[in-house]
C-alpha cells in the first residue's frame, strides 16, 4: 500500500479498521527513510526503538485503549531533546548527545505510560535535519549538510524546519513537528507544498525545546492537511508547568470548527459568509514576485467564492520587522547560546591553556558561522552604550508592531498574504549574503514578534516549485484558522499535490 | 562598525576569529546594522519596550509552585552526558581559577 500518500487523519481510520497496523506502518515509513537518504531528512533514526513503540501502540489498540493518533508515526525537529534518539540542533557542539530526558512535546505525542499519562500512542521515526540552533531560512547551516526540496533537488527546503518539511513532502513521514521563531515551520512548508502552523506564544511547551529566541520560539506541526495539523496541534497543546510561559488556558480541540460554517448566516455552498480577510497592501507591494502575487491572489479569490469578503488593511511596520527581529532574536541567542561552554556537556576542544582559552576553542569549534554571526550580533546589541539605541528600541517597534495588528484585526478576522517573496531558491543563491537571506523573511517575522498564530497552506505552483499562502490570526483563534484553511482544502486540490519522486 | 568592534564583541562572546575571519564578517554584520539604523527614525517614546508577547495582551504573574521535590532519582540517564566520570560524578575541567 502507498501508506506514505495518506494523510494522518487517513491513516487514523485505517488503524481503527484493522487495514493496517502500528508496526507495518513503521516498518513502511523506515524503508521509505532509508530509501529516502539523498533528501537528508533525518540526522537519526533508531529502528528497534521505533518498532518497539509500534508493537506498544498496537498492544494498546488491541486492549482497545487506542485515542485518535495511537500508532500514527512521526518525525521529531531535532530541536526536541529526545531519549533514544541523538539530540543535536543540527550543531557540530551537541555532536551525539543523548538527552536524559524527552521535550514536553515528545512525551505528549508519545508512549504513554505511568508517569506519561496523556501520551497520544504515536510512533517516533527519527529526528529531522534543521539549521544550526533553528538559525536559518534554507537548512544549508546545518553541521550535518543541506536539505534537499523533494520538488527540485538543486533547491533548498527552507528553513529552520527544513528536514521536518522535506521528510513530509517526500513521503518519509506522513507528519513532523517543526518550531518557528521568525517563520521556521511556515516558511519550509510553504517551500515544500504542505501546511504548517505556528500557533500563539505559548499553545505549546517550550520545556526540552533546545532555546534560540526565547521569547519568540514556538512548536507546531508540519503535515499535508489543516485537519491533520488540527490533530497534531490538539495534542501537542497544553499548560505545562515546567515551562513558566506556557499559558494557563492551552488545550483544547483546535479541530472543533474544521467542517462548521464561518457564522450563522452562512449556506452550504459559500460555508465562509461572514469572514473578513484582510490583505496588507505592504504583503503585496515591491520585492514580491509575480508568480507567487498571482496565486496567493487567487487563494484570495477563492476564499472569497467560499462567501469571504476582501478587505484592504495596513501593517505599516512591516519592513522594520527584519530589523527589530535582527536584533531581538540574535539578543535572546547570545545568551541562550552561553551555556554551551564545553564544561558539562557538548564540545569541548582538545588542547587549552587555562578557562578562557577552554570556553573560546570549544566555542569556536562547536559552532558554525550563521550561529557565531548571530551571536556576534547580539553580544554588539546587548553590550554598554548600544543597549538602548539597539535593545530597547527593537522592543519599543516590537509593540508597535503588536498594536497595528489589532489595529488591522479591527477591520478583518484573518489577514491573508504571502509566506515568501519567492518560491524555493537554489543551494548556495543566497548562503554568502546574510542580508539577503535575512530579507526573505519579511513576510514571517511580525506574527513572531507580536507572538499571533499563523500557517502556511498550499495555494499554487511556480517554475514548478509550491507557493504558500500564509493566513494570520488573532491571538487563540488557531482553530478558526485551520478552519478556514480546512474549508479552503475541501475547494482545492494543491495540498494534495505531491513532488513526482514520491509517486 | 569596525574591525576592532568585531574583535571586542568576539571576546565578550568568548570566540575566536582570525584577522581573516574578522575582515571576512565586518562587511556582513556592516550591512545588517544599516538596515538595523532605520529603527532610529521611529518615534517611539510613547511606547515601553515589549519582551514578551502575551505581556501586549495581559499582565502574566510570574507562576510559582509549591517548594517541594518533583523530580525523581534519575542519575543513570543523568550521567550518559557527563564528559568523565569519577565514584558516579560529573567530571569537569576546574572552572574556578
Amino acid at each position: 500500500m502507498s501508506w506514505h500518500l495518506s494523510s494522518v487523519a487517513m491513516l487514523a481510520k485505517a488503524l481503527e479498521a484493522k487495514a493496517v497496523s502500528s508496526t507495518e506502518l513503521a516498518s513502511h515509513f523506515l524503508a521509505r527513510i532509508q530509501a529516502g537518504g539523498r533528501w537528508n531528512a533525518f540526522l537519526d533514526v533508531n529502528p528497534a526503538l521505533t518498532m518497539e513503540q509500534a508493537a506498544s501502540a498496537d498492544r494498546i489498540r488491541a486492549d482497545g485503549k487506542a485515542g485518535k493518533l495511537t500508532g500514527i508515526p512521526l518525525a521529531h525537529k531535532d530541536v526536541f531533546v529526545t531519549r533514544g534518539w541523538k539530540s543535536t540542533a543540527a550543531s557540530k557542539m551537541l555532536l551525539d548527545y543523548q538527552s536524559p530526558f524527552d521535550a514536553a512535546v515528545v512525551e505528549r505525542l508519545g508512549m504513554p505510560s505511568e508517569q506519561n499519562p496523556g501520551g497520544a500512542g504515536m510512533v517516533c521515526l527519527g529526528k529531522a535535519n534543521m539549521d544550526e540552533f533553528a538559525m536559518g531560512s534554507s537548512n544549508e547551516n546545518s553541521a550535518f549538510g543541506p536539505v534537499l526540496n523533494p520538488w527540485n533537488p538543486a533547491c533548498v527546503a527552507g528553513g529552520s524546519s527544513g528536514g521536518s518539511a522535506a521528510a513530509v513532502a517526500a513521503g518519509l513521514a506522513p507528519i513532523a513537528t517543526g518550531t518557528d521563531t521568525g517563520g521556521s515551520i511556515r516558511q519550509p512548508a510553504a517551500l515544500c507544498g504542505l501546511t504548517g502552523i505556528k500557533p500563539s506564544y505559548g499553545r505549546v511547551s517550550r520545556y526540552g525545546m533546545i532555546a534560540y529566541a526565547s521569547s519568540l520560539d514556538q512548536a507546531g506541526p508540519i503535515g499535508k492537511t489543516a485537519e491533520d495539523c488540527a490533530l497534531l496541534l490538539s495534542a501537542m497543546s497544553h499548560h505545562d508547568p515546567r515551562d513558566s510561559t506556557s499559558l494557563a488556558d492551552s488545550g483544547e480541540d483546535y479541530g472543533r470548527y474544521l467542517n462548521a460554517a464561518w457564522d450563522a448566516s452562512a449556506s452550504a455552498a459559500k460555508p465562509l459568509t461572514g469572514l473578513r480577510v484582510g490583505l496588507p497592501i505592504e504583503f503585496f507591494s515591491e520585492g514580491l514576485a509575480d508568480g507567487v502575487a498571482k496565486s496567493v491572489r487567487e487563494g484570495a479569490s477563492q476564499l472569497q467564492a467560499l462567501g469571504a469578503t476582501l478587505v484592504e488593511v495596513s501593517l505599516p511596520k512591516t519592513k522594520l520587522s527584519i530589523p527589530v527581529y535582527y536584533v531581538l532574536a540574535p539578543a535572546e541567542a547570545s545568551s541562550n547560546l552561553s551555556r554551551f561552554d564545553g564544561v558539562r556537556y557538548g564540545h569541548r576542544t582538545n588542547e587549552y591553556r587555562d578557562l578562557s582559552e577552554m570556553y573560546k576553542k570549544s566555542r569556536t569549534e562547536g559552532f558554525g558561522s550563521e550561529v557565531k554571526r548571530r551571536i556576534l550580533i547580539g553580544a554588539y546589541v546587548l553590550s554598554h552604550g548600544y543597549y538602548d539605541a539597539y535593545y530597547l528600541q527593537a522592543q519599543r517597534i516590537r509593540r508597535i508592531i503588536a498594536a497595528d495588528f489589532q489595529t488591522a484585526f479591527a477591520q478583518c478576522d484573518l489577514i491573508l498574504g504571502p509566506v515568501t517573496p519567492d518560491v524555493a531558491w537554489k543551494f548556495g543563491e543566497k548562503s554568502n549574503d546574510p542580508l539577503q537571506m535575512y530579507l526573505a523573511d519579511i513576510y514571517t517575522l511580525s506574527t513572531n514578534l507580536a507572538g499571533l498564530p499563523a500557517m502556511s497552506v498550499p495555494c499554487g505552483f511556480s517554475q514548478d516549485l509550491p507557493i504558500g499562502m500564509q493566513l494570520i490570526g488573532n491571538y487563540f483563534s488557531e482553530a478558526r484558522l485551520l478552519q478556514v484553511a480546512h474549508q479552503y482544502q475541501q475547494a482545492t486540490d494543491w495540498h494534495l499535490r505531491q513532488p513526482s519522486e514520491v509517486l | 562598525m569596525k574591525l576592532d568592534d568585531v574583535q571586542r564583541i568576539a571576546h565578550l562572546s568568548r570566540l575566536e576569529l582570525s584577522q581573516a575571519e574578522a575582515e571576512l564578517v565586518l562587511p556582513q554584520l556592516q550591512a545588517i546594522f544599516s538596515l538595523v539604523e532605520e529603527m532610529q527614525a521611529v518615534d517611539t517614546s510613547n511606547f515601553t519596550p515589549l519582551a514578551h508577547p502575551i505581556l501586549f495582551l495581559r499582565d502574566l504573574a510570574q507562576p510559582l509552585r509549591p517548594d517541594h521535590v518533583t523530580e525523581p532519582n534519575n542519575r543513570e540517564q543523568n550521567m550518559q552526558s557527563a564528559p568523565a566520570q569519577q565514584n558516579g560524578y560529573f567530571l569537569v575541567p576546574r572552572v574556578i581559577e
